[in-house]
């Protein structure tokens, strides 16, 4: 059976680059852990558990997407900053990946900082960022909700696959010859492809989630300034 | 604890079981998209292993661990939907494990838990009154821990 792996491998990103990225990693962790403390109480705790569960679960399930031959799985950091916010969304993920790499053989642990960076920190801060302002003026609908999280899912993996494109530009093995734009311009197309995917499987949870709990959506307990400085007629600006 | 909420983590852990261990046998095989990109300029064949050419993906290098769960397989189980089945199954729940119990050990903890309260009186804030907690009914049997 072909090898499975979904991130970064050993040797394709230079020891001294991936050191430095996991050093960066650890301390943007530290700080997730701090002020994700001031959300944790005893409901988030087991809720977070179950998010990183479910990404880990569907990150198995690569899709193919429309070009030949490319499959495409969940990243998880939008479905995770919609349901547990962003800096424990930001821990879940980075379980997952220390999970998957300590345990699955899938990213090497050298490179863990880089993968952490790109899909744990870059992805759930971007998404997070896109998903407190769309809750601002989308209608406070299951269709607001379900179009905040596929742009956030969407714009999440574009956001990572251009984090490795800058890590590759650091320190690739391979010397592209000034080609990096080609490598960039490849990631960005495919994951805009593969960001659909995140973007539709993010909104069903998220409206799923919502439907049954949506007491244990973070994203929509945390609207009370929002809702006071709501303007009359959502939607456009 | 609260009944409701360990209701709903069980029914999420059940789907999140059904999804790793069944489902995800039937995931596509073809290399995602970091791989393609960085299969560019390589040549593949029909198994979508590298047979010629220059590409930042023949620069890879083998895993500092591997172990049995390697690849999402299981060393020693033949048949790779049973492999990948089992190790989906034993990584949700280690997912669940490591993660929940991190945030478990992580989580803040009521100032004044119910029995044990330290200055009965004299604080300015009170702090019986707590959003959130749900004083419906005689206390949960279950919340010891």
């Amino acid at each position: 059976m072909e090898p499975v792996a979904m991130h970064i491998s050993n040797g394709i990103i230079n020891g001294p680059v991936a050191a430095v990225f996991a050093a960066f990693a650890l301390a943007a962790l530290v700080v997730c852990v701090l002020r994700g403390r001031r959300d944790l109480d005893d409901r988030l705790a087991p809720l977070a558990g179950l998010v990183a569960a479910f990404i880990f679960a569907v990150q198995m399930l690569n899709f193919p997407i429309l070009t030949a031959g490319v499959s495409g799985h969940l990243m998880g950091g939008a479905l995770a900053a919609l349901l547990v916010g962003p800096w424990v969304g930001a821990l879940c993920v980075a379980v997952v990946l220390v999970v998957q790499a300590l345990v699955f053989g899938d990213g090497g642990v050298a490179m863990l900082g880089l993968n952490i960076t790109n899909i744990a920190l870059l992805g759930t801060a971007a998404s997070y960022l896109l998903i407190a302002l769309l809750l601002r003026v989308v209608p406070r609908t299951p269709a607001g909700l379900a179009a905040t999280g596929f742009v956030a899912g969407l714009v999440s993996v574009v956001v990572a696959a251009l984090g490795f494109v800058g890590q590759y530009w650091l320190g690739g093995t391979v010397d592209l010859g000034g080609n990096l734009a080609g490598l960039a311009g490849t990631m960005v197309g495919v994951h805009v492809l593969i960001g659909v995917g995140e973007g539709l499987i993010t909104a069903t949870t998220v409206v799923t989630v919502a439907t049954v709990r949506p007491d244990l959506v973070y994203a929509l307990r945390r609207q009370g300034p929002a809702t006071a400085a709501a303007p009359a007629a959502g939607g456009v600006r | 604890m609260n009944r409701r909420l360990w209701t709903f983590i069980g029914g999420g852990l059940l789907v999140a079981l059904v999804l790793a261990g069944v489902v995800s046998t039937y995931a596509s095989a073809h290399p995602d998209g970091l791989e393609s990109a960085l299969r560019e300029g390589c040549a593949v064949d029909a198994d979508d292993t590298i047979v010629g050419g220059s590409c930042p993906a023949t620069r890879e290098e083998a895993h500092e661990i591997g172990g049995p769960l390697a690849d999402y397989g299981l060393a020693g189980v033949r048949n790779d939907m049973l492999a990948t089945g089992l190790s989906g199954v034993v990584g949700v729940l280690l997912t669940f494990a490591v993660g929940g119990g991190a945030c478990w050990l992580l989580r803040r903890r009521d100032p004044t838990p119910a029995g044990t309260d330290p200055t009965p009186a004299g604080t300015g804030a009170d702090p019986a009154v707590r959003p959130g907690r749900q004083a419906a009914g005689p206390v949960d049997p279950d919340s010891g821990d």
